[in-house]
């Protein structure tokens, strides 16, 4: 049984992973073919870093990301607190329209962006670009965060609040030495989310992007329906590296404190 | 754990080694020429100092793979040029087809300084008022225009565009698999080839095909004609092994496909890569199309745009860009810096009886066709190769429901149970 | 007063989420200020792109029920040491952009893919594998399996394990309980896996274009169409995600027959 499980995993993680390491190992590929290794090269490398296509995407990628994250972590986080002190019914509508952008698939709510954005544009000879971008993946983020957070309250004991202000803690200062260090680890996560969701998203940035705010996603499209180039492979490669060793050395510093808290 | 990676590595690398060891000539034999190093120079250099401080930006809205982008040796980085001279930063992204061109416009929002259609959609975007008019003082370099360029029918008088390449469409054939004598627009249909073959994945190109074949006109707006052309590609269909646009560079460089309909710029391309690969006009006529440059409505920069248009027909960046992408040019001065090779290779260029006879240049339609022609490809795409039962969905439906309804029925059962 | 605090965020909720959507109810039922109903109608015009889409997402769905579920399993009754470490590799490849998963795919079920060259060795084949339906079903299976082992593990995780030691006590060989016990406690994981799969199965349109050749239109391929694509008519486009939409919700009421009210599994 045991045998039979571990060798199931295996397989399945096969699966998972083949494809990955294909990116991998023709990143060092001399030729640009996709199916043939000739020789081993690390010139993608080098090129990649003089490619202004691509480092200008992931600036881009970086920035839209980065902004449309933490807005969404604020906004959140206060509608959070704001929906946890509402009524039943009003709570309940307020967490459908929530889960609107999660249900729906994601070329719909990108269309409904590109339409509402589509009319302010033509009214106000304005242009798509950075601002409806980060407006869209602002959109597609809020509800993650809320739904990481909303949790946390239910775990809370609501009379710390309470108690914090009879011990003469101002409306605000109980708010921030008492509810949201309880929050805390759902406002992470939610920022963690929505930062990642905002790195990988292509489908909403497609049809929100202009002219002049390609990210990378977007660039990788448009090279997949001409030539890819190597150098993406070479970028993805670095990108793995970098988040396998993110996890690796969280891993092991939640392993440490584990083990700490044990001999505590 | 490490086990486990190890086995995933041990695995792929047997994969990879094996593709390694399989067939497939790569562009391996460097030719070991002197790389000719190409410079720029331009007539009237003080023309392009205008906006040198003014540090604005353009957005350049262009077919993919047709610009010299400075990714051989010794060519040109044709945009890169272009800022050094001008101070004027390029932005420079794709599109793959007329028709996605067309929609990214309407659709509002994103805003272009230069965009390249081809012919007929010049003169929808013309009729729709969605181009600017040139200045043609702004544009000394027009004259560089071969005369047969300069006054187009889908644009007359070149009030809103200037010719950048033009060309024809044939068939791009593996001619160490494809046997057939005297290639003509059938074989895309030879069932011999199933599976092997690659067609258009847009409307206008592929209806012509069809069009030829039934002896059409390419511009025909007859709504039986059109719907006859659809059943042309719908018979197709079962060879069609994908339905392409640019992805045809890796899927005939990495023998995928033998046999594909494109265009003759991308033909040299290829070839120049692929040795193996073969290109023929079909006899009984084809396309001639011609894509120009264009500044849309709405455009921010208007002169630098203009500025841009006048670089691009500077006879040194014509050059760079023909020999790059391979596309024919219009640029009479760019013509004459071409090899006497290529200007008589009966692809890029050919003899003027036979453009007269046998080519067709494409004219805008009118929207009743156009929808008909779009409906018609929709169709044609997602009819289905194997037909699935018609019922499935319904029983699906049903299905869901049935059980939907019993779990109902147990859960208020058990309920009640629980009053108990 | 707490809850004004929430008001930003029901502003952009209103203005970003909810009047989106009515946009596109307008775009599907007015052509310049006239109502029509003759986008919609024309929308059965292509009933046979939904039965295909519905089709292949449902069999991706239930292929990755399959393949997940003893995975997550699995999981559940591992070290819990190694727990956290198997589920970071399951989850590891999202983090690859996934265009380039799926361009990956190409290189190796092409006909002279990695694949086809690999059995070639072995005087099998080449067979025909990309372009195809199934190849449409494997990139779906391939994108979206992450989506279903993660809520199945966050359902089994919180199953006690004294109630698999009572069900054992009292009786039950493993098959019976995971028949008995396990299967039914994981019900809600089931339910938000499976709607974590359909949805984006049904919509997609990257993993139908690489894979499928673009022979093998699915409804997301035609709203893309309609709106950036080869065709553009945003009235019909709006129309199609209308019609989507409805089909998910449907498909989603029917889905929430089986929860038992729980609180959904999300991410």
């Amino acid at each position: 049984m045991k045998k039979l499980s571990k060798a199931y995993m295996v397989l399945v993680l096969l699966f998972l992973y083949v494809p990955i390491f294909v990116l991998i190992v023709f990143s060092f590929n001399s030729t640009k073919s996709r199916s043939v290794f000739s020789e081993f090269t690390l010139d993608w490398y080098v090129k990649l870093f003089h490619n202004q296509l691509i480092m200008n995407s992931l600036r881009n990628t970086i920035i839209v990301a980065v902004i449309a994250s933490v807005s969404a972590t604020v906004l959140g986080t206060a509608a959070a607190i704001g929906i946890n002190n509402m009524k039943k019914v009003s709570k309940g509508i307020v967490m459908n329209v929530t889960n609107l952008p999660i249900i729906n698939p994601e070329i719909v709510m990108g269309v409904s962006l590109m339409l509402l954005f589509g009319m302010f544009t033509a009214r106000m000879n304005l242009e798509f670009g950075f601002v409806t971008l980060i407006i869209a993946h602002i959109t597609f983020d809020v509800p993650y965060v809320i739904l990481s957070i909303m949790p946390k309250f239910r775990q809370m004991n609501p009379h710390i609040y309470e108690a914090a202000q009879d011990l003469g803690c101002g409306l605000v200062g109980a708010f921030f030495k008492v509810v949201l260090p309880e929050i805390m680890p759902g406002v992470v996560s939610g920022f963690l989310m929505s930062f990642t969701f905002s790195l990988d998203d292509f489908v909403v940035s497609y049809f929100t992007s202009g002219s002049t705010s390609q990210t990378l996603p977007i660039t990788i499209y448009s090279m997949t329906r001409r030539k890819v180039s190597p150098e993406i492979n070479a970028l993805s490669t670095i990108i793995f590296l970098v988040v396998v060793t993110v996890l690796v050395v969280k891993n092991v510093i939640e392993r440490r404190s584990i083990k700490k808290g044990v001999k505590a | 754990m490490k086990k486990l990676l190890i086995l995933l590595m041990t695995l792929c690398f047997t994969l990879i080694l094996a593709g390694g060891c399989a067939h497939i000539e790569e562009a391996e034999d460097e030719i070991e020429e002197e790389v000719e190093i190409q410079t720029l120079t331009v007539e009237n250099p003080e023309y392009y100092t205008k906006f040198k401080d003014d540090n604005i930006s353009i957005n350049v809205y262009n077919w993919g793979e047709y610009i010299s982008d400075g990714s051989e040796e010794g060519t040109l980085n044709v945009n890169d040029e272009f800022t050094a001279l001008t101070g004027i930063k390029v932005n420079y992204s794709t599109y793959a087809t007329n028709e996605e061109l067309y929609a990214k416009l309407k659709g509002g929002g994103a805003s272009y300084d230069i965009i390249i259609p081809s012919d007929y959609m010049i003169s929808r975007m013309i009729k729709e008022d969605m181009l600017e008019p040139l200045n043609m003082d702004n544009i000394p370099n027009f004259k560089y225009i071969m005369d047969k360029f300069q006054n187009p029918e889908y644009d007359e008088g070149s009030r809103y565009s200037v010719p950048y390449t033009w060309g024809t469409v044939g068939i791009i054939y593996d001619s160490t698999l494809v046997e057939e004598e005297n290639i003509d627009w059938d074989i895309l249909w030879n069932e011999d080839y199933a599976d092997r073959i690659l067609m258009f994945d847009n409307p206008r190109d592929a209806f012509a095909i069809a069009e030829i074949m039934l002896g059409y006109s390419l511009n025909t707006e007859d709504s039986e004609e059109l719907e006859k052309a659809a059943e042309k590609l719908k018979e197709q269909k079962k060879v069609v092994q994908a339905y392409v646009m640019d992805e045809i560079f890796d899927k005939m460089g990495a023998g995928e496909a033998l046999i594909a309909p494109y265009y003759a710029g991308d033909a040299v391309t290829l070839m120049d890569e692929y040795e193996d690969l073969a290109f023929v006009i079909p006899e009984s006529g084809t396309n001639l199309f011609i894509d120009a440059l264009c500044i849309p409505k709405g455009s921010a920069h208007k002169e630098a745009a203009e500025m841009y248009i006048n670089f691009m027909c500077e006879p040194d960046i014509a050059y760079a860009t023909t020999d790059y992408i391979g596309y024919s040019t219009p640029n009479s001065a760019a013509y004459e810096m071409l090899d006497d090779e290529i200007k008589n290779d009966g692809i890029s260029y050919l003899d003027d009886e036979y453009l007269e006879t046998k080519t067709t240049t494409f004219k805008n339609l009118s929207d009743e066709a156009n929808l008909q022609m779009q409906t018609l490809w929709t169709e044609m795409k997602s009819a289905e190769a194997q037909t699935p039962n018609k019922w499935i969905v319904p029983l699906f439906m049903g299905l869901c429901i049935a059980a939907s309804i019993i779990i109902l029925i147990r859960r208020y059962i058990k309920n009640k149970r629980d009053i108990f | 007063m707490k809850k004004l605090i929430a008001a930003p965020y029901l502003v952009w909720a209103a203005v970003f989420i909810v009047i989106p959507l009515i946009m596109v109810a307008y775009f599907a039922f007015f052509n310049d200020g006239h109502f029509t109903l003759d986008y919609v109608a024309s929308v059965a015009q292509y009933s046979n792109i939904f039965v295909r889409s519905i089709w292949l997402a449902a069999i991706a769905t239930v292929i990755c029920l399959l393949i997940a579920y003893p995975i997550a399993f699995i999981l559940m009754r591992m070290d819990r040491s190694y727990q956290s470490t198997m589920l970071m590799l399951v989850m590891l490849p999202m983090w690859m952009n996934f265009l380039l998963r799926t361009y990956a795919w190409m290189t190796l079920l092409g006909n002279n893919g990695i694949i086809n060259n690999f059995l070639g060795f072995f005087g099998i084949g080449p067979f025909k594998m990309l372009n195809t339906q199934g190849a449409v079903v494997l990139g779906m299976v391939y994108n979206y399996l992450p989506f279903m082992i993660l809520p199945l593990y966050t359902v089994m995780e919180k199953i006690d394990t004294s109630v698999l030691e009572a069900a054992q006590d009292l009786g039950c060989n493993s098959a019976n309980t995971l028949m008995r016990v396990v299967l039914p406690l994981s019900m809600p994981g089931v339910m938000s896996g499976i709607t974590m799969v359909f949805v984006p199965a049904i919509s997609t349109f990257i993993i139908s274009r690489m894979l499928g050749g673009g022979g093998n239109l699915l409804i997301g391929d035609l709203i893309e169409m309609q709106f950036l694509g080869n065709s553009y008519n945003p009235n019909l486009g709006a129309s199609i995600s209308l019609v989507l939409m409805v089909i998910i919700l449907l498909i989603m009421t029917v889905m929430n027959q089986f929860d038992d009210g729980e609180d959904r599994v999300l991410m």
